[in-house]
């Protein structure tokens, strides 16, 4: 088994999110995004929302925002997949501003796409008419920001794709 | 077994300032939330996205901890979204009073039986799941002597209510709109909750 080597670490996302006066990030944990969970945990200005499936992240990340609060959901692709009714219902259709950490599982520049979780999530997220950005290292981080500040501007779901393993 | 209007009319009694996250049946224009309950600018109707009341109210009860928050479900919503009842006991607002409205079928989608409405118990489940209090009534007058203790306790509780199948057989589109719906809600809650953007 190969690895990608390690360019985007916790700490450049996790600064971003605190730029950006970020309160919660709502969760479901996978693969592309276990490195972060010790850092998550251990900063003070986020609280994790953890939940048992996907689709429940954008219906809590919903009730946060309509009570004040500016949270984030953190998923697999796979996990967006799952939760198709939450982003139509609770996302588009209410105009929330709703950004979501996607680790983009089975993303690769090199030869042929394999997994069907890399190959279907930028069609999925096309057809819903979401924006998208890509994040592959510690230079990317700051799309967080742009997609941050592009779902405030339009009220609508803006999607980041974590194409790379994190760093510890 | 208790009507679903007097059983929203108690609550909505007992409610003060707290917020109502309804769904489906305690979301219906006919029998439902929009037409009875005293404070329509505290009630967050949430259609759209079946099953997902319980999650909303748990990010508004993170999001206002010092206010109740109420979510009025059904059970063949909560049977879409059982991991809500972990997700919620684990994240633990004890602002938060889940009220489960069991009326054993699918109400307004023309009555169906909901999988295991004779044999799954929703007490037990909320006990397992780990709410911090658990309360079930299954006739008016035990709920309304019980609504007091159940209010008061610390959350997440969970209420358990054996309510009538009241049933919805008018397809979506033909049905008359209910006044307030989740884009109202949406519209003007914060600033009734006093959210400054």
């Amino acid at each position: 088994m190969t690895t990608q080597e390690v360019i985007l670490h916790p700490a450049s996302v996790v600064a971003e999110l605190k730029k950006n006066n970020i309160s919660h990030v709502v969760w479901l944990p996978d693969s592309e995004t276990n490195f972060m969970f010790q850092l998550l945990t251990n900063e003070p200005s986020l609280s994790l929302v953890p939940v048992c499936r996907e689709g429940e992240t954008m219906a809590v990340s919903a009730g946060l925002w309509v009570g004040g609060k500016r949270p984030i959901v953190l998923i697999q692709n796979t996990g967006i997949f799952e939760s198709g009714d939450s982003i139509r219902g609770l996302g588009l259709d209410i105009n929330q501003p709703l950004v979501m950490l996607v680790g983009y599982r089975g993303w690769s520049r090199h030869g042929l796409t394999k997994d069907s979780a890399a190959r279907f999530i930028e069609h999925i997220l096309h057809a819903w008419g979401i924006s998208y950005y890509l994040i592959e290292t510690d230079e990317d981080a700051d799309r967080i920001s742009l997609a941050i500040e592009e779902a405030e501007r339009t009220s609508k779901p803006v999607a980041v794709l974590v194409g790379t393993e994190f760093g510890s | 077994m208790i009507d679903n209007i007097d059983a929203v009319k108690l609550l909505d009694s007992k409610r003060g300032n707290a917020v109502f996250v309804a769904t489906m049946n305690a979301n219906n224009v006919h029998f439902g939330l929009p037409t009875i309950t005293s404070n329509e600018k505290l009630d967050f109707p949430i259609s759209g996205a079946m099953s997902k009341a319980s999650n909303v109210a748990l990010g508004l009860a993170l999001a206002q901890p010092d206010r109740k928050i109420f979510c009025l479900d059904g059970d063949g919503s909560l049977l879409m979204n059982l991991g809500s009842m972990v997700t919620i006991s684990n994240t633990a607002p004890k602002n938060l009073i889940h009220v489960l409205f069991n009326n054993k079928v699918y109400a307004v989608t023309g009555g169906q039986p909901i999988p295991g409405a004779e044999k799954s118990d929703w007490e037990g489940m909320a006990k397992s799941a780990g709410y911090a209090n658990v309360f079930s009534f299954d006739n008016l007058e035990d709920l309304t002597n019980g609504i007091d203790e159940a209010m008061a306790a610390v959350g997440p509780v969970f209420i358990h209510l054996v309510v009538k199948p009241e049933i919805e057989n008018t397809p979506v589109q033909f049905r008359t709109p209910a006044k307030r719906n989740v884009h109202t809600a949406i519209a003007d809650l914060p600033e009734t909750l006093g959210v400054k953007r």
